[in-house]
């Protein structure tokens, strides 16, 4: 049993791939942990993703094969180069793939990355199960070399993160010796040189249509002629599980479409459909043929598919409303853990009503209630920008009331330039960069600043400060987020600060196995001292609940209930020991 | 199994409480039983405390990973309220193994709403078979409150015609020697409760 994910990694070992580079991004990020156990080639942790697929080009400009994973928006921050790569072609086979996420599971938008393939003119694999994930990494970089171009594969959060049945192979392929050949007339794009490319490209993509005709990965299965669906991906699963009696045409290579097998499909079949998730990628090509198909009017244009979606849309059925009783259940969104070095430093943010700038990490949940402190988050990096802009446009009407947060591994994935550009253009700038040496919201994950490598090998650890320092910031500062007078102090003073500042919050992450030892101690509520005032749950900590109780609280006061902290939950921290104004929460004895 | 019908089982609960450990048991024991398998994680964001649910499907041929509402034939709830969450799955005639225990959701920890009452009245009016497990009662009696997910995996077993050693087998190559007899034991716990 592997995932997509998994699968995907042993097929780039049994392809023999010398250099898999990747930056983690959920659903990707398994990719790369899994590949990084297999021997005989190098794998690492980029800082992003721009970086990642320009060392995978270098790989196979010199010849080896090379995997560059990321997430669907990762492949914006690395599209520069691809669509360079396209015209440049390679010498050894590149595989790009993109995992998309369909329902935002764990990010800001929801492209469909289908579309990049017709935007850089490149071909594009789309697995359905993790046997063909593993099946088509292989038949990628065929295609690759084949056609001297790199190959997008395309998963979504439902093939990587599912687990099916794959009939693993050992590593067959030879692997050509990586060697040093000369080609500037290929390699360097120049306009003169780029403009002899360009038409290559071109016919490279209408070969590559003419062999989507014949691509072992573009299949017909004849069922009843009445009904033909035209689909790829999990939506092929989806709709063979609610449909079984179809016809169906299974795309294995979304782009270039194989035009004269979709013709034939077409005009032997009743009524056909095209079942697709996200955008009428499919649709609008087939349409653009002069053919007839019900498609995107069916089914959702928003969000990921499922066997239902696809039962009601194909036989039009209508949707059973949900059980009303059920539907105001309490939600359950994720949380920051107990512990997290974040909570101390949002608790201020929030208490000084701040205008916070975010960033992409655990601490985006900053924004939930009760803590409620983060204002944008848009994309890795746009923290810093967003106050610059903030700052330059409203003057002296933002200074001190508005903050920046970024997390190490994004200030150093896409934020330093943005560093750079505050003191290059005087930007009155505060940066609170919250370092907890890992890449928390990915599963903890390495990363320049954390010292170690993908493969767990000690390596050189950039120096927050002194990187900040020589970008120009004269005011760097560090905190302990967990003594929160002293934070706060530093926070009002540089916030206030008519330059750019840098306020480093250093704590590593509540999970991290390889910083954190132990927790000795836990913290609880004397009853007969809480006054029920709520402070203490102000902090959104999961192990402090509210105990509903009418009666009397310390010196006889009337309370309406009272705090109480869940021991197996508590870590030690003291934030609540620290914000309560009365003494009330207190170190226990013994864990 | 029956018409060849596929089987479809789905376990929720809350992030941290083992179920994609426990999921991965069963889906690997459905293939060493000689059945195609799928499974499939429902997650947000990959923290703590979020609501988890995970479908695993089982058969001659599966296609999808995700089981369509409505055709849950087994429902496996870690903790109470997620279970109500995903009432719309149960299929007509389900069997429902319910671990009894409350974790507050943030709203509820804060005071603003209340937890919901009579799970285990509405669950039992729904199912064909319905059992209530004191997951972490036996699981601590085993020797590890952690092991709540392989309790609940003794208690599946009963349901299944599935050789009960493929199980005690999977268990004993998942956990190190250190741990395997407290997780046995959890499982023999669960198998006959």
């Amino acid at each position: 049993m592997l995932s997509g994910n998994e699968a995907i990694a042993r097929g780039a070992y049994e392809s023999g791939a010398k250099v898999a580079t990747a930056y983690p991004g959920t659903p990707s990020t398994e990719i790369l942990e899994s590949l990084s156990t297999y021997a005989g080639l190098h794998t690492e942790w980029s800082p992003n993703e721009k970086v990642a697929l320009e060392t995978g080009m270098g790989a196979a400009f010199g010849g080896a094969r090379a995997l560059v994973v990321m997430k669907h928006v990762g492949v914006n921050v690395a599209a520069d180069p691809l669509f360079t790569l396209s015209y440049t072609g390679l010498r050894g086979g590149l595989v790009l793939v993109t995992a998309d996420d369909p329902e935002l599971h764990s990010s800001q938008n929801e492209q469909d990355n289908r579309n990049y393939a017709k935007f850089a003119k490149v071909p594009m694999l789309e697995p359905s199960d993790s046997q063909e994930a593993k099946d088509f990494t292989e038949m990628a970089f065929d295609l690759s070399e084949k056609f001297d171009t790199p190959v997008m594969l395309r998963t979504t959060t439902r093939v990587s993160h599912s687990k099916s049945i794959v009939l693993a192979s050992e590593p067959s392929k030879p692997t050509g010796k990586p060697q040093l050949v000369k080609d500037p007339m290929k390699f360097v794009m120049l306009p003169a040189n780029a403009r002899k490319r360009h038409p290559i490209v071109e016919k490279r993509m209408e070969e590559l249509a003419r062999f989507a005709e014949t691509f072992p990965g573009n299949r017909v299965e004849w069922g009843e002629s009445k009904v033909g669906i035209i689909t790829s991906g999990i939506s092929y699963e989806y709709a063979k599980e609610v449909m079984p009696e179809a016809s169906y045409l299974k795309l294995g290579m979304v782009y270039p479409l194989p035009r004269e097998m979709i013709r034939s499909f077409a005009s032997r079949v009743e009524k056909l459909f095209i079942v697709e998730e996200l955008d009428p990628f499919i649709e609008e090509q087939v349409r653009a043929m002069g053919i007839e198909v019900t498609g995107k009017n069916l089914f959702p244009l928003c969000g990921e598919l499922n066997p239902g979606l696809v039962e009601r849309g194909l036989r039009g059925l209508l949707q059973v409303p949900k059980e009303e009783t059920y539907k105001n259940l309490p939600a359950r969104p994720p949380i920051m853990c107990p512990g997290c070095p974040h909570r101390g430093i949002f608790s201020i943010l929030s208490k000084m009503k701040l205008f916070v700038t975010g960033d992409i990490g655990c601490y985006t949940l900053g924004f939930l209630p009760p803590l409620s402190a983060i204002d944008t988050c848009v994309c890795m990096g746009a923290s810093i920008g967003h106050a610059m802009g903030l700052d330059k446009a409203l003057g002296e009407e933002a200074l001190g009331k508005v903050v920046a947060v970024i997390g190490d591994s994004t200030f150093l994935h896409s934020g330093i330039t943005s560093l750079l550009n505050v003191v290059y253009n005087k930007g009155a700038v505060t940066l609170i960069i919250l370092d907890n040496r890992t890449t928390a919201m990915t599963g903890r994950q390495d990363h320049p600043g954390t010292g170690f490598t993908l493969k767990g090998e000690e390596t050189s650890r950039v120096d927050l400060v002194k990187l900040s320092k020589a970008l120009g910031v004269k005011h760097v500062k560090v905190v302990d987020p967990y003594q929160l007078a002293s934070t706060e102090r530093v926070i009002k003073r540089e916030v206030r600060r008519p330059e750019p500042s840098v306020i480093i919050s250093r704590a590593p992450c509540i999970l991290s196995r390889r910083e954190r030892t132990e927790q000795e101690k836990s913290f609880f509520v004397s009853p007969e001292a809480c006054t029920g005032c709520r402070t203490c749950l102000r902090l959104g900590c999961p192990a402090i609940e509210w105990v509903k109780e009418n009666g009397a609280g310390p010196e006889g006061k009337k309370r309406k209930g009272r705090a109480s902290i869940e021991s197996f939950l508590c870590t030690g921290c003291t934030l609540c020991a620290q914000v309560c104004k009365f003494g009330a929460i207190k170190e226990s004895d013994g864990k | 199994m029956e018409n060849n019908k596929v089987k479809n089982i789905l376990l929720v609960g809350v992030g941290g409480q083992g179920i994609i450990l426990a999921s991965e048991i069963m889906a690997d024991v459905f293939m060493e039983a000689g059945f195609d398998v799928k499974k499939s994680e429902v997650h947000g964001m990959a923290q703590r405390g979020g609501s988890v649910s995970t479908h695993v499907r089982y058969g001659s041929k599966v296609f999808s990973p995700l089981i369509k509402e409505g055709e849950a034939d087994i429902f496996i709830a870690f903790e109470e309220l997620e279970a109500l969450r995903y009432l719309d799955y149960l299929s007509p005639q389900p069997t429902v193994l319910l671990n009894e225990q409350r974790l507050n959701p943030p709203s509820v920890s804060l005071g603003n709403q209340a937890y919901p009452e009579k799970i285990s009245e509405i669950l039992s009016g729904r199912s064909k078979h319905f059992k209530s497990i004191p997951g972490r009662e036996l699981a601590l009696q085993a020797g590890d409150a952690r092991a709540v997910n392989i309790v609940l995996l003794g208690a599946l077993c009963a349901f299944l015609s599935i050789p009960e050693k493929i199980w005690t087998e999977n268990i004993l190559r998942r956990f190190s020697p250190k741990v395997e007899r407290i997780n046995l034991e959890a499982f023999r716990l669960g198998r006959s409760t």
